[in-house]
């Protein structure tokens, strides 16, 4: 469990000061797939730093299982960081050492015998998939293979948290998903808490279950992905969101359908159990009226569905006022606006 | 006035001997200082993991102080020092004392240069995995930075040549005291030729060591 109470982190640059992590506050909870997104210079960087204090916080406090780690010393702290492995976006291999040696480093640090040293690195290769490429040099290997190295490394000392530096953003689509992929099997297998930050929403679609948006060194909202995607309450979040799932049709095609004479859209929003259920058809044939889904999207999100669709209805004017507020009742409906906007 | 090159030649190859010595000395003595100030050059640097301001100003201002010296300069100017220290001024330990000094502070700007050059992620990630200090510098800093590091004393061992070549005309031995006194005070050409093709010889050998032992360490 990683917990940051009233967090702060500034520098001072010579001109002024700069204000990295203001005032944060998250727990972290064990078994949490944790993500932090924002835009570069967000202060998410600066932040995950704060967990293994490769960066101190000015003010506030950040305690690692209940332990503050402000108060630790030299010596506490090195111990700490052993239990709390770091992948990176640029992977920072050490070049002069072999995949093997890598992987083994962490643990000749803590002063484990040869023998298993060798015993458990072969285990991390096999876990990685990368037992054929021990002896190579990290030049030698693609970037999803660097990565899978640093999270084989990052695994060594069977640490209870791990946190990821940006460690996709170095990748391509493809090797994204595998090493997400990974990062899930980390979780589920070992149990492992992963706090990691990313600027891509994708990143956090796939793998995390909660979700804080930081922007300026603050954070602006934070729950469960689900919650968030669903209910964004910040513009940031929505533009995050809507880099994921487009939730409108271009404007061009909205104006389209209204010189075209189209009646009023209505967006539906509607999650969990509730999409299970014919509500549309049921709600507008007991008011004797149509309804023509215009554009839309049901997706899972969490293991949840999710839906978000843009509805006209044709019918008298009253009985549409009475279906949409039914409807209001049991999900999320708003007239949209086709023009402009 | 010519030599008689059947007694020469013994000559030659006891100099040839002699500046070899001066340089692996002078190499070996000045590594083992020059590393350890490049080191903690490098260490003390702001930001870096034993940042401390004082010692890193305190050797800049050494370093630089002594640097733009001319080493022909620094060789008689240390003179006293070396006498008490070596008992003499004459010969080739002689040469190696301040030898080795001047080569030190080249040595360790090379080196500073060198870890500089390592990326400051790799050293991140050894402090994230709970290394000390210590073990940074000798099980991420070293390493890393050897391959260039052997380059850089190879550059530095080129200079060496020069400089014990120097130390000679100043009663170091060597192959620069036979081209001293031989080729230019007795206006022998040939003498001349000799120890300068000897000396480029030399320099070629250090460079093709170097590059082949670097290569070995090089894994970028």
């Amino acid at each position: 469990m990683i917990e940051f109470l009233k967090a702060t982190k500034s520098f001072r640059t010579a001109k002024r000061e700069v204000h990295a992590v203001q005032d944060v506050s998250l727990t972290i909870e064990q078994g949490d797939i944790y993500g932090i997104i924002g835009f570069s210079g967000a202060g998410k960087s600066t932040l995950l730093r704060l967990v293994n204090l490769l960066e101190k916080p000015t003010a506030g406090s950040v305690k690692v299982q209940g332990t503050d780690i402000t108060t630790l010393s030299p010596k506490e702290l090195r111990k700490l960081r052993r239990r709390i492995g770091m992948i990176f976006q640029n992977f920072n291999l050490f070049t002069s050492r072999t995949v093997a040696g890598n992987v083994g480093y962490p643990l000749k640090l803590a002063g484990t015998s040869r023998q298993e040293v060798q015993r458990r690195v072969a285990e991390l290769l096999q876990f990685v998939g990368l037992s054929d490429k021990a002896n190579d040099y990290p030049e030698q290997l693609s970037g999803g293979q660097k990565q899978r190295v640093g999270i084989a490394r990052a695994l060594a000392t069977s640490p209870d948290i791990l946190i990821c530096d940006e460690a996709t953003s170095a990748l391509d689509p493809e090797t994204t998903s595998d090493i997400l992929r990974l990062l899930k099997k980390v979780n589920a297998e070992f149990g492992i808490t992963i706090l990691l930050i990313t600027h891509e929403m994708h990143v956090i679609q796939t793998i995390c279950n909660k979700v804080a948006i930081m922007e300026n060194g603050k954070v602006l909202e934070n729950g469960s992905v689900f919650d968030t995607f669903t209910n964004p309450q910040h513009e940031t979040t929505q533009n995050f969101i809507q880099s994921v799932q487009q939730d409108r049709p271009s404007s061009t095609l909205l104006e389209k359908w209204r010189s075209n004479g189209g009646t009023k859209l209505y967006r539906i929003v509607f999650k969990g159990e509730i999409a299970g259920a014919p509500l549309l058809s049921r709600i507008t044939r007991k008011h004797g009226t149509d309804f023509n889904i215009v554009y839309g999207t049901v997706r899972e999100l969490q293991e949840q569905l999710y839906g978000n669709l843009l509805v006209s209805f044709d019918g008298p004017e009253l009985a549409i006022q009475q279906v949409i507020s039914e409807l209001s009742e049991l999900t999320e409906i708003k007239e949209v606006q086709t023009d402009a906007s | 006035m010519q030599v008689d090159w059947q007694t020469f030649w013994p000559r030659i190859v006891e100099a040839t001997g002699e500046t070899i010595f001066m340089v692996i000395a002078t190499l070996i003595l000045g590594s083992i200082l020059g590393i350890s100030i490049g080191l903690l050059l490098f260490v003390t640097r702001k930001g870096n993991i034993l940042e401390n301001k004082l010692v890193s100003m305190l050797l800049n201002l050494l370093i630089n102080f002594i640097r733009p010296i001319p080493f022909i300069i620094f060789l008689v100017a240390i003179s006293p020092l070396t006498r008490t220290l070596i008992g003499t001024t004459i010969g080739t330990w002689a040469a190696v004392f301040p030898m080795t000094i001047a080569a030190s502070f080249g040595i360790a700007r090379v080196v500073e240069n060198n870890l500089i050059s390592i990326d400051p992620g790799v050293i991140e990630a050894a402090k994230a995995m709970g290394a000390s200090p210590f073990q940074i510098i000798f099980t991420v800093l070293i390493p890393e930075a050897l391959g260039p590091l052997i380059l850089g004393l190879t550059f530095v061992t080129v200079g060496l040549i020069d400089f014990s070549a120097m130390a000679g005309t100043v009663g170091g031995g060597g192959l620069g005291h036979v081209a001293m006194t031989y080729g230019y005070q007795r206006f022998d050409g040939s003498v001349m030729i000799v120890t300068v093709v000897l000396l480029i010889l030399l320099v070629q050998l250090a460079q093709w060591l170097g590059n082949t032992l670097s290569r070995k360490f090089l894994r970028r």
